[in-house]
């Protein structure tokens, strides 16, 4: 019932606008077409000095408003990430300026140049020497931040530092896998068509492979803190994006086609809670590319730690190899829980159900 | 001109010569108005159909506002209207989804391809090259039904139990070829690829009639720099659209043997739903390049219709010249052949080579140059003018400072190391948003508004106009320019919730504010309609033949032209569309010949 009134209410403000817009057609006929134009005219130029001024005005307050949620103040939380700042900031400054001095001039040639009585249009078709004015000044500008802009480029997508340390993320519909090559430093091979084999070879790991025996399989990712990661992402069904937004860092994953990614963590997510003043901070992996009905829910966590801590973690981690065949396990007198931290998609998971 | 055309071009001068235009042959209301030949019929649907597209689009953007603005809200009439869909009145995902995907899929090419340059480029450009219609008028009214007819199977797409397509406009394999992994890529994918080949097909035969027109149809005296820059601009439209639709039509017909055939071009070592797949080798970016090849000329086959229309009605309600024509034409140009050379750039973090990526960045920040161009000319021709407002010239002068604001937003997104950082967040919805949907919506609406007495011979009304200009720009303003801080933060596009995110969840108050804001644009867009659909019979009357005083050959025919647009012979063309406040004179039209004492430009 209260839909109905509402639709009422809606449709009872259209009717008037409309009556009030027609009436004002009728008064202008009795007015004089032409005196009313003319009112008009002076209306609308007034407003479009107006937008100007409340609308800088407000770009100011937006800003005021919203900048401090950003990841700028804050900074950075990977080495590679500050160049991608410098380049915004860079960016910022340069179309900053242009914005403000083409809207102003856009609005205020608006105002100043409204019609009045005896003013005459000034007949300007063509000036040959602006016209190649601002065809070179902002080439010029482009220039600059083409340069920069590569310059960060190749930096950031330029081969990983031999001594990374390299994590393999794998993207499925509606979660992130990791997997840790182990004490040997060497993933072992994959193959999507041994998926399931034996039973919870989620990852299609190819376990005839030696090098996959000390291979760990988290649903966490834990890193140490100042050294480069590698990153080789993977996808099971569709493309999937793992998204780093604290560390400036994206990178698709596509079903065939491994990709890369890497970047120094400069910060703990100990420290990153202090920095944004956040008790509940978590470094998260965001799924970047749509990828189905849950891709909303397709979180995956960072714990970024001291090299201790993480040599602790790592340490603590059994290799999914005995997991899989607890039979070969030289421990396996204890428990074969696969993973140490099997809850941390537990939120996730109570939303959005998997297939 | 060829001896054909040369001998339609007579046929139609002589008929109408004889008969003054006055009875034609016998035209029943199916001839007329259904399947008519004429082109100012035939923009007209275009338009009306592009209407009820924009309508359907822009609810489907409330509906999913509605779930961002308050994502544990309830509303029980959406179950009504939706069914399974929102079961009590909480929407599901996949059709959020849908919603989303049909949202871009609807405005992209249903309205602002096929509503906006279908309706313009039948409407303008035999009317502004002196032609009594199209180069095949058979051809362009079946432009029209093949449009008329992708828009049945998109809309039947809408009904079908699993829903409508949901992978985003973009539709990337592997997700879009698999019906396990989402319910919108069964029977509601197929029926978008079929309707997309449909339209392809209807904007084929569209773009080859307006370049052949062009080319081959202007009056006497109209030379290629003497024509308005709507007519060039729409020119370099209608060749974007025949160079680059057909590949996205490779892309179709390839994902459609993928999906129904078994073939694998986009499939490789895929899991999906438990189940292994036989395919292998496959590329899932290659789709990408196909579809992107057209998806991002695409861009400017939205956006050059706009630039002209505003080009004209600026100059037009500036009473000055449009400054720098060349440089104006020469832009256009440039942008075309850039256009077909950018496409990667929406592809910077799909593990593209880093190199080939770095190409692109300068290919794409080259766009610039020519953009700039067109900014300035622009506010030149506004300096020292003698400016009207009439409601087209207000959308005239939004277009350019949406257009400057989205444009600008451009130069981070094709930079790709900050793309890294920004890519799929909601800065990329902001920019585009700005620049290709809203710029290009004020251009098209700066186009209805000004030519809305040639189209129907009546005004529509003012203050409503006005009304729906200053909410319309204000609104669109508050909805995208706080998204660029929400991309700023990293927050991803298509998400259903946000709420489970820890670095995201700050800004719910905004998606609220945000929300509100869409609806009230919404209802003011409604306004519009209302003002369009009453003023076609309501509407003041025309009363002069050039209501703006303008220089282009549309406004030497009669109030409401009749099938052949000239009663009489078609005005010879004597000068350029843009003598205002020349020579003491507030216009001078382009069939006056030039007198013995007037000045050179």
């Amino acid at each position: 019932m209260n839909e109905f009134y509402l639709i009422a209410i809606v449709a009872m403000i259209f009717v008037v606008i409309f009556q009030i817009a027609k009436a004002s057609e009728y008064v202008s006929v009795l007015k004089g077409e032409e005196k009313s134009r003319k009112q008009n005219n002076k209306i609308n130029a007034f407003l479009m000095i107006a937008f100007l001024i409340v609308g800088l005005y407000g770009a100011w307050y937006c800003n005021e408003l919203y900048y401090g949620k950003t990841l700028f103040p804050q900074g950075s939380a990977s080495v590679e990430g500050e160049k991608i700042d410098l380049m915004l900031y860079i960016t910022i400054g340069v179309t900053g300026t242009v914005f403000i001095i083409t809207q102003v001039l856009l609005f205020w040639f608006a105002f100043k140049y409204q019609e009045r009585d005896g003013n005459k249009a000034f007949y300007f078709p063509h000036n040959n020497k602006l016209e190649l004015l601002w065809t070179t000044v902002p080439a010029i500008f482009l220039t600059i931040l083409v340069v920069f802009g590569l310059k960060f480029w190749f930096k950031v997508t330029g081969d990983a530092p031999k001594d990374s340390v390299v994590v393999e993320i794998t993207g499925h519909q509606f979660a992130w896998d990791m997997r840790y090559p182990g004490k040997d430093g060497k993933l072992g091979k994959k193959n999507y068509k041994l998926y399931n084999q034996p039973s919870g070879n989620t990852l299609a790991v190819d376990f005839e492979d030696p090098e996959s025996h000390d291979d760990l399989h988290t649903t966490e990712m834990h890193l140490p803190v100042g050294k480069p990661i590698k990153l080789v992402i993977n996808a099971m069904d569709v493309i999937h994006d793992v998204g780093l937004s604290h560390f400036r860092m994206k990178m698709d994953a596509v079903p065939g086609i491994p990709t890369t990614l890497w970047f120094t963590p400069k910060y703990t997510t100990e420290e990153m809670k202090k920095r944004t003043g956040n008790p509940n901070f978590v470094y998260e992996i965001s799924c970047d590319q749509m990828c189905g009905k849950g891709h909303f829910s397709m979180r995956g966590v960072i714990v970024v730690e001291s090299e201790e801590d993480y040599n602790k973690w790592l340490a603590s981690q059994k290799p999914e190899y005995f997991t899989l065949y607890p039979d070969k396990d030289p421990t396996a007198t204890k428990n074969t829980e696969n993973t140490a931290d099997s809850t941390a998609n537990k939120s996730v998971a109570a939303v959005m159900p998997k297939p | 001109m060829s001896t054909a055309t040369l001998e339609t071009a007579a046929h139609h001068e002589a008929h109408h010569g004889d008969h003054h235009g006055d009875h034609h042959h016998h035209e029943t209301f199916i001839t007329k108005y259904v399947f008519s030949q004429d082109h100012k019929t035939i923009a007209k649907q275009f338009l009306v159909t592009g209407i009820i597209w924009a309508f359907i689009g822009g609810l489907f953007s409330v509906i999913f506002r509605l779930q961002l603005a308050d994502p544990n809200a309830t509303y029980p009439w959406l179950e009504d209207l939706l069914g399974h869909w929102a079961p009590g009145g909480k929407l599901q995902p996949e059709f959020y989804y849908a919603l989303v995907t049909m949202h871009g899929t609807i405005l992209v090419f249903f309205v602002l391809t096929a509503g906006l340059s279908g309706t313009f480029a039948n409407f303008l450009i035999p009317l502004q090259i002196g032609a009594r219609d199209m180069a095949s008028p058979m051809l362009n009214m079946l432009s029209y039904w093949f449009f008329f007819l992708a828009s049945v199977i998109m809309m039947s797409s809408l009904f079908v139990q699993t829903g409508p397509a949901s992978g985003g406009w973009t539709i990337y394999p592997p997700l879009s070829a698999l019906g396990e992994a989402s319910s919108g890529s069964k029977i509601g994918m197929d029926l978008w690829l079929v309707s997309m080949a449909m339209f392809i097909v209807s904007s084929l035969l569209g773009g080859l009639n307006y370049i052949t027109t062009i080319l081959n149809m202007r009056t006497k005296g109209m030379s290629m720099t003497r024509m308005p820059l709507t007519i060039w601009a729409l020119f370099f439209t209608a060749v974007l659209g025949v160079l680059s639709f057909p590949v996205l039509l490779s892309g179709a017909i390839l994902l459609l043997f993928d999906r129904n055939l078994g073939t694998s071009f986009y499939l490789s070592d895929i899991v999906v739903a438990g189940k292994i797949l036989p395919n292998e080798g496959g590329s899932a970016i290659l789709f990408q390049h196909l579809f992107w090849f057209l998806g991002h000329p695409e861009v400017y086959i939205i956006l050059l219709p706009a630039m002209g229309m505003s080009s004209e009605i600026l100059s037009v309600n500036s009473r000055k010249p449009i400054f720098g024509y060349m440089a104006m034409v020469g832009s256009l140009f440039a942008i075309t052949i850039l256009a077909f050379l950018v496409w990667a750039h929406h592809m910077f973090v799909t593990g593209l080579n880093p190199f080939l990526g770095s190409v692109f960045v300068l290919l794409t920040l080259l766009i610039a140059v020519p953009s700039a161009i067109k900014v300035f000319n622009w506010l030149t021709t506004l300096w020292r003018g003698n400016i009207r407002f009439t409601p087209g010239m207000l959308f005239a002068i939004g277009f350019v400072s949406l257009f400057i604001s989205g444009g600008l937003t451009g130069i981070f997104l094709g930079n790709s190391a900050l793309d890294i950082h920004l890519h799929d967040t909601y800065f990329v919805i902001a920019h585009f948003h700005i620049v290709m949907g809203v710029a290009s919506f004020f251009g098209m609406y700066a186009g209805v508004y000004h030519w809305y007495p040639k189209m129907f011979g009546r005004y529509m009304n003012n203050t409503l106009s006005y009304i729906h200009f200053w909410v319309t720009i204000i609104g669109a303003y508050l909805i995208f320019w706080p998204m660029h801080y929400e991309g700023l933060a990293g927050m991803p596009r298509r998400y259903y919730d946000f709420s489970n995110w820890e670095s995201f969840k700050m800004f719910g108050d905004l998606n609220q504010f945000i929300s509100m804001i869409a609806l009230i644009v919404f209802a003011a867009q409604l306004l519009f309609v209302i003002n369009f659909f009453y003023s076609i019979w309501k509407g003041r009357k025309v009363t002069e033949a050039n209501p703006w005083k303008a220089n282009t050959l549309e406004w030497t025919t009669p109030i409401r032209p009749g099938h052949g647009n000239w009663p009489g012979d078609i005005p010879e063309v004597h000068r350029w569309p843009y003598d205002y406040s020349k020579d003491g004179k507030d216009f001078i039209a382009q069939d006056v010949p030039v007198g013995a004492d007037e000045s050179k430009h």
